[in-house]
């Protein structure tokens, strides 16, 4: 049996009374595409939070690659190469296109303590965040200010900061929110085109796109597991179409 | 009058770092100008120690305890952080004021002389007001190389997106140390000219107004630009020294120029011109 690169054990969270994170316990192997389903309020961006690092565990445990990192900063496990985007963009609004994806290739490199030199005219820098720009589609408008691009463009600029990092595993929190068919159907293909080496967890509500991307899925509901299986397994659960996919 | 202005620019453009570049606003800034000062002058006034020596201490020291500081004050942000820097500042303020036997209290200390660094007798106003405008200028270039490089970059990530510079990789808390300890470091030396200037330090220079007047300079100048409070500086020491011949209440007029400039140019003097510029060259294309 493959060891799992995300083992995520009885995970809890509450916020006051409110226990938003029952328990939970999810598996996600290398290289899986693995879908977080379930309706709003499910828990699911919450436990992405907590395996992230933004909000720290009542009890449980995450393991990731190995190591235990439920205790540990949000940073630390940035450096041990889990990446994530956001729900709603948290880009840096002032710059442009390309400056974001140099900061987010700067976390992960020790030139990000240098107090010399420029940051605009670090070569190394440049040349890398434009394939990483190339890879999303994006390296014509690399140095328009982020306001002059649309909606859909700044979606892939998320999703492009979390892969300039080059990470294990890529938590998606929703990358085709709000977005229209076309720019749906670039930012699939997009997904689809992501190297296997790097293992993917994704929250995601437009069925028809997230179901023909992913292997495994998991099913949350008021803070809890319902169901955890294959694509086929938890699509044929009588709960999930109670649930989630409606009758 | 020109040196006054020079000091009061390094004073805000340290004072910039923290609070245009890292976001965090600061109202205990004049504290390290009286650390730098007092130190400075309890060694050279009280213990016969030489310029060189207590210059580098008073710089060092400063630096130090601003780092202490830091440990302390950068659990928070937003209001928290400013209330914190605030009781810092006061604390000093309080320190020079009570603990007599070594700053004079109300009094001060006075008579620390101006160096003659080789062989050149600062005592002169010309040649102090080069010297003046050499540290500004070391100094101006220094934080001009700091926040143009990437650890600069990563500063300004951590003021807009500190949840996004986490998740990257970033250690935001150890980012905004440097950076408040930066600040330390730049205003101690500020801190020495100012004592060189008057050759007198009293608690009055601690005081929360001073503070607030230096806080004042960042964000009527632009804060977040190198030459924002620099100009900020220059504004606040002209209304400071003209307008005072003539009206009682000078502080009065800077207030009303204060709510102007936020009213009618907010960002600061120098995003005014900016977008002055755009509009002209706007209406010419």
């Amino acid at each position: 049996m493959i060891n799992p690169i995300l083992k995520v054990s009885d995970l809890s969270k509450s916020f006051g009374g409110l226990q938003v994170t029952k328990k939970v316990n999810l598996s996600v192997n290398p290289g899986e595409r693995h879908l977080l389903i379930g309706p709003n309020g499910a828990g699911k961006t919450t436990l992405f939070n907590l395996i992230s690092g933004d909000l720290a565990s009542d009890s449980g445990s995450i393991i990731f690659d190995g190591k235990t990192v439920s205790k540990l900063p949000t940073a630390k496990r940035a450096q041990l190469d889990l990446a994530r985007t956001y729900q709603i963009l948290t880009l840096f609004r002032k710059d442009n296109l390309i400056s974001n994806v140099k900061l987010a290739l700067l976390g992960k490199m020790s030139l990000r303590w240098k107090c010399w030199g420029s940051f605009l005219y670090e070569s190394v820098l440049d040349q890398n965040a434009l394939v990483v720009l190339e890879k999303v589609g994006l390296a014509s408008k690399a140095y328009l200010p982020l306001e002059q691009t649309s909606y859909g463009e700044k979606r892939r600029l998320e999703i492009a900061m979390a892969l300039a990092q080059n990470p294990k595993i890529l938590l998606l929190d929703e990358p085709l929110a709000g977005l229209s068919t076309e720019e749906r159907e670039t930012i699939t293909v997009l997904l689809q085109q992501i190297d296997r080496s790097i293992t993917i967890l994704m929250i995601e509500h437009d069925m028809e796109a997230a179901l023909a991307f992913a292997d495994r899925i998991t099913l949350l509901h008021y803070g809890e597991v319902i169901t955890s299986g294959t694509r086929q397994e938890v699509v044929n659960d009588p709960r999930t179409k109670e649930i989630y996919l409606g009758h | 009058m020109a040196s006054q202005v020079l000091i009061a620019a390094i004073f805000a453009m340290s004072l910039n770092l923290l609070v245009g570049y890292a976001g965090l606003t600061s109202l205990g800034h004049a504290g390290y100008l009286g650390l730098a000062a007092y130190i400075s002058s309890w060694l050279t006034v009280k213990l016969g120690w030489s310029h060189a020596s207590t210059a580098a201490i008073a710089i060092v020291g400063t630096t130090v305890i601003a780092g202490i500081f830091g440990l302390i004050a950068l659990r928070a942000t937003g209001i928290s952080f400013l209330m914190i820097t605030l009781a810092f500042g006061q604390i000093l303020w309080g320190l020079a004021y009570r603990w007599a036997t070594v700053t004079g209290g109300d009094n001060g200390i006075s008579g620390i002389s101006r160096p003659s660094p080789f062989g050149i007798d600062l005592g002169e106003a010309n040649y102090f007001y080069y010297f003046s405008l050499l540290v500004f200028i070391l100094v101006w270039i220094a934080i001009a190389i700091f926040v143009r490089s990437p650890f600069g970059a990563t500063i300004r990530g951590t003021k807009d997106q500190p949840r996004r510079m986490s998740a990257l990789g970033f250690n935001v808390w150890l980012i905004r140390w440097i950076t408040f300890t930066a600040c330390g470091f730049f205003s101690a030396i500020g801190g020495m000219m100012y004592v060189y200037y008057h050759q007198f330090i009293s608690p009055h220079s601690l005081s929360l107004a001073n503070s607030a007047e230096m806080l004042l300079m960042v964000i009527a100048g632009g804060a977040g630009t190198l030459l924002g409070p620099v100009i900020g500086a220059a504004l606040v020491m002209l209304l400071k020294n003209v307008a005072s011949q003539y009206v009682d209440h000078w502080v009065t007029l800077l207030g009303l120029v204060f709510i102007f400039i936020v009213m009618f140019i907010p960002g600061g003097i120098v995003a005014g011109f900016e977008r002055i510029k755009i509009l002209l060259l706007g209406s010419k294309s």
